[in-house]
């Protein structure tokens, strides 16, 4: 299981090539890419920032359990950090299993469950003003509150 | 306590030392923070050393606590506060 968080670019390639093993019939990647607008707004770049320690062992854990709840044989799970440009990758998860409905469902489980649950934010600055990501609201058994919206 | 996102803007720094007696629950350290009872404060969740935390949870020497607003999934909320139609109650683009 590779779990890492980086300041440079992904090593896509690499790490699809490497994560293939002959028992495996699938992989299936999940790219996350800076798109170059929200709302229509144009992008210039996208700064991401988390609490490293923290969403390093969360990352980890979120792997371990897309092995175990879906029965896949790996998963690797790349996060960027810093600032990146329109078309950059942020985020690369890669899942090799037997057959594909494990590995898409475990890829799609762990691209939504990193967007709720991983202590990582995005500052986006568009061509006029700049702009915080606040996110979705935590999921009531992680918010202290315990009111967020659905 | 350590501040992340957005909330670095709103308290002005990456984060500071809180004093509270052993044993006090988060709860008590939300109650008595400055930004306690703000809009920002509902939407936060806390960590203490590294894992998600209740109020309940309780505080000892040297615990690491961090308050963590929404992570990015996606809503958005605008720095600028004549951006009206950034700061939807359905949050915007998804």
């Amino acid at each position: 299981m590779r779990v890492e968080i980086l300041d440079m670019v992904l090593p896509a390639a690499e790490v699809m090539d490497e994560i293939k093993a002959g028992a495996d019939g699938a992989v299936c990647c999940f790219d996350g890419i800076v798109r170059n607008n929200t709302r229509g707004r144009q992008t210039l770049y996208l700064d991401y920032e988390a609490y490293r320690e923290m969403a390093l062992a969360q990352m980890e854990g979120l792997a371990a359990e897309a092995v175990a709840r879906f029965g896949v044989r790996d998963v690797a799970l790349l996060h960027r950090l810093g600032r990146l440009q329109v078309g950059e990758s942020s985020v690369l998860i890669v899942v090799a299993s037997a057959h594909r409905g494990q590995a898409f469902e475990a890829c799609r489980w762990l691209i939504d469950t990193l967007k709720k649950q991983v202590p990582i934010w995005k500052k986006e600055t568009f061509v006029d003003g700049a702009v915080w990501a606040d996110g979705e609201p935590f999921p009531a058994e992680l918010a202290v509150e315990g009111n967020s919206r659905a | 306590m350590l501040y992340f996102g957005m909330l670095k803007d709103a308290m002005g720094s990456d984060g500071e030392t809180m004093s509270l007696p052993d044993g006090a629950t988060v709860e008590l350290l939300l109650a008595r923070h400055r930004l306690a009872e703000t809009p920002v404060w509902r939407s936060l969740a806390v960590a203490v050393n590294r894992e998600y935390a209740g109020r309940e949870t309780r505080l000892h020497e040297g615990d690491e606590v961090a308050l963590l607003p929404p992570v990015s999934g996606g809503a958005w909320v605008s720095t600028r506060p004549d951006d009206a139609a950034w700061n939807r109650e359905d949050g915007g683009l998804r």
